[in-house]
């Protein structure tokens, strides 16, 4: 009862708006994917493509083996969990649940046994004979997972479903929809998200979408240490990674480059030849910065310090057009006004082309990927 | 103090002329109702003498029971064709997006410009067209072309504010437009159904002009027109008891109904206004 995805250059336009500009992916069975971009980079149109509640303009969709670019939604082995639940308000929770095994007919019995299932599952038993406007926004969004259990998809679509919830609710939602996931092991999901924290828990897998173009596909942590250019870079990871713009003074691998102030860097990248003296970015993560005593990356005073607890942000004054962000950890004592220098290991620097695509690393930087 | 006490005194000297003023009518024609012989043209408020002669005369002599038949079936079929049509059109309306959406809502708003009388001519002709002169079919033919462009109207408002997800959840529930019409939207759509159901009730029932026009057997009659035309023993005397008792008869069935869906009305007439 799983099936995995191919998408074949899936095109989406709107009149003479291209929203999506041929998408490519393969998506394993039983494999748990998120889509993760900015507002309006498609990743929810794509999800309805899948769904079957927009019509694919060009290119091909296949779940299992078969093509459905043209199949309704309730043909394509789909269950759909939305981000307002979508539940019927004029329906119990047990209504709610069954009304698509009625559709299809299913014997009664079936139903019975299936709704009670999904419900026992979910814990909600307690509240079937009651109405959604009687029950929190949390048993609602497990409701309307409930709802899709009981259809026993091939493909699970979730389409931002804890963006509704507080944020103590969002973290439980979110380890429960993990579970979930473990539990109906070989039922893909596809999830849609604008939350990294989100994304980087849940996924097996991300697909990091901008502007209808897809960035990068890959697991969690190969986003995070390798990515493929600097907008999936900068967009996972918080906060954001820091971007300096640089002069590649020395090719070949590891590379050199020279910011426009400070010393020259080191960073251990493949830089062809032709590339010499061309212009680049190199970026490094908050979290990669510590502060030291001898000659570092970065030297500056810090303009504002952030102090949330555990961890400290402190952005500093380096001279150049962005300040620097350095997060430390929350114990140390750091004030305004100080001159800071901060350092941070080779392998952990990045460095992109001048259109923003990262050269090739030399080194993994951790065995552990 | 005394500010606020004056404020409060005339806001209920308010509500009591808006109710007297709405009110006293009925209350006197009941009071009429009840009257009879020379009594009738005594001018007093409180009631004085009571005998039901009035109701007994106009429920037995004459037709007029069947004319509260007709209009009962009058009303009531046009209630169910005008919702049949106005829900299906209102899905169409609010959900489907086809060309010239907009150019069709605005043609169906501009039937409804047009007064009874300036098309009363040319309807006459289609309902002697259709052979359907003299009959309860043109009536309701005639009603339900001038309920339709309201009844269209506010439902597809209604429509169009219930969430699209709820649709698309059917949709990946299996189910076609007429189920998510019938098993979704409509128990959704309850206030709004009852409101503009209502009211096409009271339009068709209270109807004087069509019903005279396209009638002309005391049989085929609806109570208005019965009304108006209630006769007394001579050409001279106008039988103000058994009109007053008529009228009463025919009111009553539309306070019932208001008071009954009071609740739904509301919800109805206010639904939309605010995000709930």
């Amino acid at each position: 009862m799983s099936a995995g995805l191919k998408l074949k250059q899936v095109k989406k336009a709107y009149g003479s708006v291209q929203v999506l500009h041929g998408i490519d992916l393969d998506i394993k069975s039983g494999e748990f994917v998120v889509f993760v971009g900015p507002s309006g980079c498609g990743k929810s149109t794509l999800l309805r493509l899948i769904a079957g509640l927009e019509d694919i303009t060009e290119g091909t969709l296949e779940i299992g083996d078969t093509v459905v670019n043209t199949l309704p939604p309730s043909k394509r082995g789909i269950a759909m969990v939305f981000q307002s639940y979508a539940l019927y308000p004029h329906m119990t929770v047990y209504e709610n649940m069954a009304f698509g095994l009625k559709l299809a007919k299913a014997a009664p019995g079936e139903q019975d046994r299936r709704v009670r299932e999904a419900a026992e599952m979910l814990q909600i038993t307690p509240y079937l004979d009651r109405l959604p406007k009687q029950l929190s926004g949390g048993q609602r969004q497990r409701v309307a997972i409930g709802r899709a259990i009981v259809r026993d998809p091939k493909v699970f679509l979730f389409d931002e479903p804890l963006s509704n919830l507080d944020a103590a609710l969002r973290v439980a939602t979110r380890l429960e929809i993990a579970k979930l996931h473990e539990r109906m092991s070989d039922t893909t999901m596809i999830y849609v998200t604008h939350d990294q924290v989100e994304a980087m828990t849940l996924a097996d897998r991300i697909v990091v979408l901008n502007y209808g173009v897809v960035e990068q596909v890959g697991t969690p942590m190969e986003l995070y240490h390798r990515p493929d250019n600097l907008f999936v870079a900068r967009f996972i990871g918080s906060p954001a990674m820091n971007i300096v713009s640089a002069t590649i003074t020395g090719t070949g691998a590891p590379a050199t480059v020279q910011p426009e102030t400070g010393s020259p860097v080191t960073i251990n990248a493949e830089v062809a030849a032709s590339y010499l003296d061309a212009k680049a970015t190199f970026g490094v993560r908050p979290e990669d910065l510590t502060p030291t005593d001898g000659p570092g990356l970065f030297t500056g005073t810090v303009s504002i310090v952030e102090k949330l607890g555990e961890v400290t942000l402190v952005y500093l004054d380096t001279g150049l057009a962005e300040p620097i962000t350095v997060k430390i950890d929350g114990d140390v004592e750091i004030a305004k006004g100080e001159t800071l220098t901060v350092t941070a290991p080779t392998e952990r620097l990045h460095l992109f082309d001048e259109n923003g695509v990262a050269f090739p690393r030399v080194s993994l930087s951790r065995a552990a990927e | 103090m005394l500010w606020r006490y004056t404020k409060t005194a005339a806001f209920y000297l308010l509500v009591a002329v808006i109710v007297l003023v709405s009110v006293f009518p009925f209350y006197y024609a009941i009071l009429t109702s009840f009257k009879s012989g020379t009594a009738l043209f005594e001018i007093n408020y409180l009631p004085h003498h009571f005998s039901l002669d009035n109701y007994v005369s106009v429920l037995t002599t004459g037709v007029f029971v069947r004319n509260l038949g007709n209009s009962i079936l009058v009303a009531t079929s046009v209630v169910v064709l005008a919702l049949f049509l106005a829900v299906t059109a209102a899905f169409a309306l609010a959900r489907v997006s086809f060309r010239g959406r907009g150019l069709l809502l605005m043609t169906i708003l501009a039937v409804s410009m047009f007064p009874q009388i300036a098309v009363l001519a040319g309807l006459f002709e289609l309902v002697r067209g259709f052979g359907l002169f003299n009959t309860p079919f043109a009536l309701i033919f005639s009603y339900t072309i001038f309920t339709l462009p309201f009844t269209v109207w506010v439902l597809t408002t209604f429509m169009r504010d219930l969430p699209m997800e709820i649709e698309e959840a059917a949709i990946v529930d299996g189910a076609s437009p007429w189920v998510i019409i019938t098993k979704v939207f409509m128990p959704l759509m309850w206030p709004a159904l009852v409101t503009t159901g209502l009211l096409a009730f009271i339009a068709a029932w209270n109807e004087f002009l069509f019903a005279l026009t396209f009638t002309s057997s005391n049989e085929t009659r609806t109570v208005p027109v019965a009304i108006a035309l209630l006769s007394g023993a001579s050409q001279y005397e106008i039988p103000w008891g058994r009109i007053m008792a008529a009228s009463v008869i025919v009111t009553v069935p539309l306070v019932g109904l208001v008071l009954i869906f009071q609740r739904k009305i509301v919800q109805g007439l206010t639904a939309g206004g605010v995000k709930g």
